[in-house]
């Protein structure tokens, strides 16, 4: 309600304004068409008048002011052409208009004639702009003082004596217009900053949104100084800085201040920042505590960094003023100078000091770790961080060197990374460490000594076991297993060609994910195995050279470890994994000629099958990789092999369902035939095991018969003649046409049989098998010769 | 040309002419009906000559006792208006008694008037210059006719002229330091000044530099004095802070200013004064005067 009125009130101001500024352009115009100065003057000082109210807000003064310019514009150009038709001289019109009464039109007036008065260039443009500025001293009112400053410099923007420009005077004159534009500069400001006084307390708020809104015409003076050909390097550190900097620490307004760095930052260029570094950045410890310092600080940074990105050529400048040293005591100071500042602001500092850092000197991993050091002391003292957008920039601060670096090696020679990681939470300790992981996998780092090894897991050792004091319970399962997912291929990751170096690894990594509890080693410990395992086969492939007691690196130690890693895993218990595994050593053993050491890895993966593994369908998958495992171990000495072979197929027989039997049976006769040079040829218990799985077969579909009242499925028959046709082929004696040649009668009887349930799988098995016959037949050779016996119809 | 009053028409009409008339300079000055003429300006030591015709209206003859040009410097005070005090008196006997029966012209000349007063037209004051032809005649009365003039006196520079300054204040409220940067003004000049704050405590809306005339008449009990404020000029808007300058630049020529007059004759003076007025939210008026003294300088053409 009450601001409803303000607000049509104000409307109601701003239209008599305007109407004044008309009615008087109007009789102004009147005069000027009639050449009658006197009148011209008279009306465009009651024009000018309206500007005198202090009832607009800066919003609609802008718009009335607009439109008083408009109408200045026009007078300019009357007294130019007055003065150059010779009706008046431009020094008398320059007295004339100061007679006006009030001060702001006399001010108006006088600044169109000087533009005038510094065109005709009857005075030197220094003396009528410095007679100008000073002049403008009478508005001491904060708003109408700005406008009239901003006309002031709105009309003389185009006549500074600048070099090279037509109102240069003699040697020194850009002296003058820079002096001229720093003094309309800092007037505009203080005026600007004592706004905020002005009216009651309650509007206080209002005040500064209108003031901000103000604060270009202040900022447009920097502009200005900026465009200044005359503003070079030197008269900028010297004179143009220092004085902009005064003015900017004195006036003592978070405003003010806050907006003018950004100015400062924004409109001079990057070389003079960079050449300057000292004195800008000596500034920012000195502004209120307000001042939002880390923003302005930050863009700072960027452009810079931008700016040594950009051309390589500046570099060396950046070595030269040793930019990093003076940006670390700066943020320092800063924080030093302000205790209250929040710890999300300290560390934003830092990270904009990490990006420039890995940005312009990327080779000083020294600076980068005192980046973090400054950071932990800043934060030293404190808990884990609560404030979520802290933890966010501690996140940051933390990637950027990986992303950096995209080498991890890198970071973790930073000594301060892990105590800043320190003061994370719990949860963003994980996210950081997957960071870090996705980051060597990206970049396929190689981590390759033990020492970094150990940080590495020390950094993300949020994955590798539970935080103290805290339940896992909400944690996500597939987060979970995404992650350790991730610490599983990270682990892959680990690779260092001396071998004595990679078992260290290999020990610190099973120090670490040892203690990462039962729900974490099923992802880890296959990893590690495998690892170990790769160095075996290294190891191995060198076999010969090393021998001896004292060469610390063998496949013995390393099996010692595995089988250690392995019973952890066993304990969890995880029956099936740890079997694999078993079966993998064993055959990495086998390969390394130590027959006890695979014998005892058989041992461990029998003992699983006997005592944990109880699921019938995770039975039959342990013996078929038992069985294939065992098939291709060639280090066992006789006796070794009948009892595992004899366990082997022992179980095979006695799984649960027959046609499980019967194809853990059949396939129990490849124990007996390996096709190497020197393998097993036991042809005859070849047969008895085919002749078993015939049993079971046969078996099974009589069950299948008294069960369900058809018989069932052929397929495991068609399984077994398969199984003979190998041999058969292989040369085996035991199998003979006659005996294939029984089974395929055989297998025709049933399906043509009266309880044949039509099985279109098993058919188009059995034709495809006898095709293959046909084939072989037919492609003559020994290989015909020795099917020729069989028929096939 | 002149009228005279009364039922009858006189029976000549009377000139008065200057011998450089043509040359002279002239100003504008006020008459008591209100209406502005130009006449012509004189000063100080100068010789005031020219020719006085007077001619018979057609077909009649003047008879007359002598005829006489006067040059009078009078001074007249309003409230006691129309009795005016003489204070030069020049007299030229310019016939012997006799008729006129036709034009007739007689040359005057008073050479090196000594003119020390000039003129002035204030509120409650005039000074004058005129020259006065008598017609006299017997039994009738006389014919006179006047014509004015106005003198002017220049000064020459001042050799001492000091700056004016002056801190000035309420205590614990406002502080000001101003300075004006000479004492002494000629009537073209321009006030170049500054005012410093020394100390703001008060919400000040605006300052000004105001102009005041200071006219008092009469002696004694019977004294008039009479304050005109001439020229109001803003030098300020809004509410400085401590620590602010404000210039001053006034230039003094659109005003009508007279020199100082000190005790002219002792029956009046003029002086002037600049009055520093600050004028808070509450349009309460804080101010200083300060007396200036004003000249007239020698206009040399190219300054005009």
């Amino acid at each position: 309600m009450h601001a409803d009125t303000v607000a049509e009130d104000e409307e109601k101001w701003l239209a008599e304004g305007i109407a004044g500024v008309q009615q008087n352009a109007y009789y102004m115009h009147r005069a000027l068409d009639s050449n009658n100065l006197k009148d011209a003057l008279k009306f465009s000082a009651q024009m000018l008048s309206e500007l005198r109210t202090s009832r607009l807000s800066p919003h609609k003064y802008y718009e009335l002011y607009m439109r008083a310019f408009d109408e200045l514009r026009k007078l300019e150009m009357f007294f130019r052409e007055e003065t150059t038709r010779g009706n008046c001289s431009v020094v008398d019109l320059y007295e004339l208009v100061q007679h006006a009464g009030n001060v702001l039109p006399r001010l108006y007036l006088l600044c169109t004639v000087g533009s005038v008065y510094i065109k005709s260039k009857e005075a030197p443009a220094k003396d009528v702009l410095k007679d100008l500025v000073e002049m403008s001293r009478g508005i001491q009112h904060p708003l109408r003082g700005l406008f009239l400053r901003s006309y002031l410099s709105q009309i003389s923007r185009d006549k500074l004596p600048d070099i090279g420009s037509e109102y240069e005077g003699d040697a020194d004159s850009v002296n003058d217009a820079i002096e001229f534009v720093l003094q309309n500069f800092i007037e505009m400001n203080k005026l600007w900053v004592r706004m905020q006084h002005q009216g009651p307390q309650r509007d206080k708020e209002k005040r500064e949104k209108e003031r901000s809104e103000l604060r270009d015409l202040v900022g447009k003076n920097l502009h200005v100084l900026s465009q200044i050909e005359g503003v070079d390097l030197e008269m900028y550190k010297e004179t143009v800085l220092p004085r902009i900097l005064e003015q900017v620490v004195n006036c003592k307004d978070e405003l003010a201040q806050f907006y003018l760095m950004d100015c400062i930052i924004q409109v001079f260029p990057d070389e003079y920042h960079l050449q300057t570094l000292e004195t800008l950045l000596s500034a920012f410890p000195q502004l209120q505590p307000g001042v939002d310092i880390k923003t302005v600080l930050s863009q700072l940074m960027d452009r810079l960094s931008n700016y040594a990105t950009s051309s390589p050529e500046v570099l060396p400048e950046f070595l030269q003023v040793e930019a990093f040293a003076k940006f670390s005591s700066a943020i320092g100071k800063v924080i030093e100078a302000q205790p209250d500042m929040p710890a999300v602001s300290a560390i934003t500092l830092y990270v904009s000091l990490l990006t420039f850092t890995l940005r312009v000197h990327p080779d000083r991993l020294d600076y980068v770790d005192q980046v973090l050091g400054a950071c932990v002391k800043k934060l030293s003292g404190k808990e884990k961080l609560q404030d979520s957008r802290a933890t966010k920039q501690i996140v940051a601060l933390l990637s950027a060197p990986l992303e950096k670096y995209s080498n991890i090696v890198t970071a973790l020679e930073l000594s301060n990374y892990p105590k800043v990681m320190d003061h994370l939470d719990n949860s963003t300790t994980k996210v950081m460490a997957v960071v870090i992981i996705q980051s060597i996998m990206k970049n396929t780092t190689c981590v390759s000594t033990s020492d970094k090894v150990e940080a590495l897991f020390e950094l993300i050792k949020g994955l590798i076991k539970d935080m103290d004091g805290t339940q896992d319970d909400d944690v996500d399962e597939e987060d979970f297993k995404e992650e350790q997912n991730s610490v599983a291929r990270l682990i892959h990751m680990l690779y260092n060609e001396d071998q004595e170096e990679m078992l260290k690894i290999i020990c610190t990594v099973q120090k670490h994910i040892l203690r990462g509890g039962p729900k974490r080693l099923p992802f880890t410990v296959p990893s590690l195995v495998f690892l170990a395992l790769k160095l075996v086969r290294r190891l191995q492939g060198q076999d010969g050279d090393v021998v001896g007691e004292d060469v610390p690196t063998t496949p013995k130690k390393i099996f010692q470890i595995l089988n250690q890693t392995i019973e952890a895993l066993y304990l969890v218990p995880c029956p099936e994994l740890s079997l694999r595994l078993y079966l993998q050593c064993a055959e990495a053993a086998n390969d390394c000629d130590l027959e006890p050491v695979a014998y005892e890895f058989f041992t461990q993966a029998f003992i699983l099958y006997e005592e944990e593994i109880a699921d019938s369908k995770a039975q039959v998958t342990a013996i078929h990789l038992i069985i294939g495992t065992l098939q291709r171990m060639n280090i066992f000495g006789v006796e070794n092999r009948d009892t595992l072979t004899h366990k082997a197929t022992g179980y095979s027989a006695k799984l649960l369902k027959k046609p499980d039997q019967c194809r853990a049976v059949y396939a129990c006769s490849h124990l007996f035939w390996v096709e190497d040079q020197d393998g097993v040829k036991d042809g005859e218990r070849v047969l008895l095991c085919l002749k078993r799985a015939l049993r079971i077969a046969n078996a099974a579909q009589q069950m299948a018969n008294a069960a369900r009242g058809s018989s069932g499925s052929i397929s495991l028959f068609i399984e077994i003649l398969n199984k003979y046709l190998y041999f058969f082929e292989k040369g085996n004696p035991q199998i003979t046409s006659s005996a294939i040649q029984g089974l395929i009668e055989l297998i025709t009887t049933e399906m043509q049989g009266e309880n044949a349930t039509s099985d279109p799988s098993a058919e188009a098995f059995f034709a495809s098998t006898m095709r293959y016959i046909q084939f072989q037949k037919q492609k003559g050779g020994s290989m015909g010769e020795k099917y020729e016996t069989i028929k096939a119809s | 040309m002149n009228y005279l009053m009364g039922a009858f028409k006189p029976p000549c009409n009377i000139t008065i002419t200057f011998s450089d008339g043509k040359t002279r300079k002239q100003v504008s000055v006020k008459k008591e009906n209100g209406k502005t003429a130009m006449v012509p300006v004189f000063q100080s030591l100068e010789t005031i000559s020219g020719e006085v015709s007077i001619d018979p209206v057609q077909g009649k003859k003047v008879e007359h006792t002598g005829v006489k040009i006067e040059l009078l410097g009078q001074i007249e005070l309003y409230f006691d208006r129309g009795n005016f005090y003489d204070f030069t008196s020049l007299v030229r006997e310019l016939d012997v008694p006799g008729d006129i029966y036709e034009k007739k012209t007689y040359p005057f000349e008073f050479s090196s008037v000594e003119m020390p007063y000039e003129s002035y037209n204030g509120t409650n004051v005039r000074l004058r210059y005129i020259l006065r032809v008598t017609i006299s005649r017997n039994y009738v009365s006389n014919i006179t006719e006047h014509r004015d003039f106005c003198v002017r006196n220049y000064s020459p520079v001042p050799t001492m002229n000091n700056s004016i300054k002056m801190e000035v204040g309420i205590e614990d409220c406002l502080h000001i330091e101003f300075e004006y940067s000479k004492s002494k003004y000629h009537l073209k000049d321009v006030i170049i000044g500054k005012i410093y704050f020394l100390l703001v405590r008060i919400k000040i809306k605006n300052m000004e530099l105001e102009i005041r005339r200071r006219e008092s008449t009469g002696s004694g009990p019977n004294t008039y004095v009479e304050t005109e404020t001439l020229a109001k000029f803003e030098l300020m808007d809004g509410a400085p802070v401590r620590g602010e300058s404000i210039p001053i630049r006034l230039f003094l020529s659109p005003y009508e200013l007279t020199p100082t007059y000190r005790n002219i004759n002792n029956k009046f003076s003029v002086k002037y004064y600049l009055n520093l007025v600050l004028v808070d939210e509450e349009d309460r008026r804080y101010f200083k005067q300060q007396e200036i003294s004003m000249y007239r300088l020698l206009e040399t053409p190219a300054s005009s």
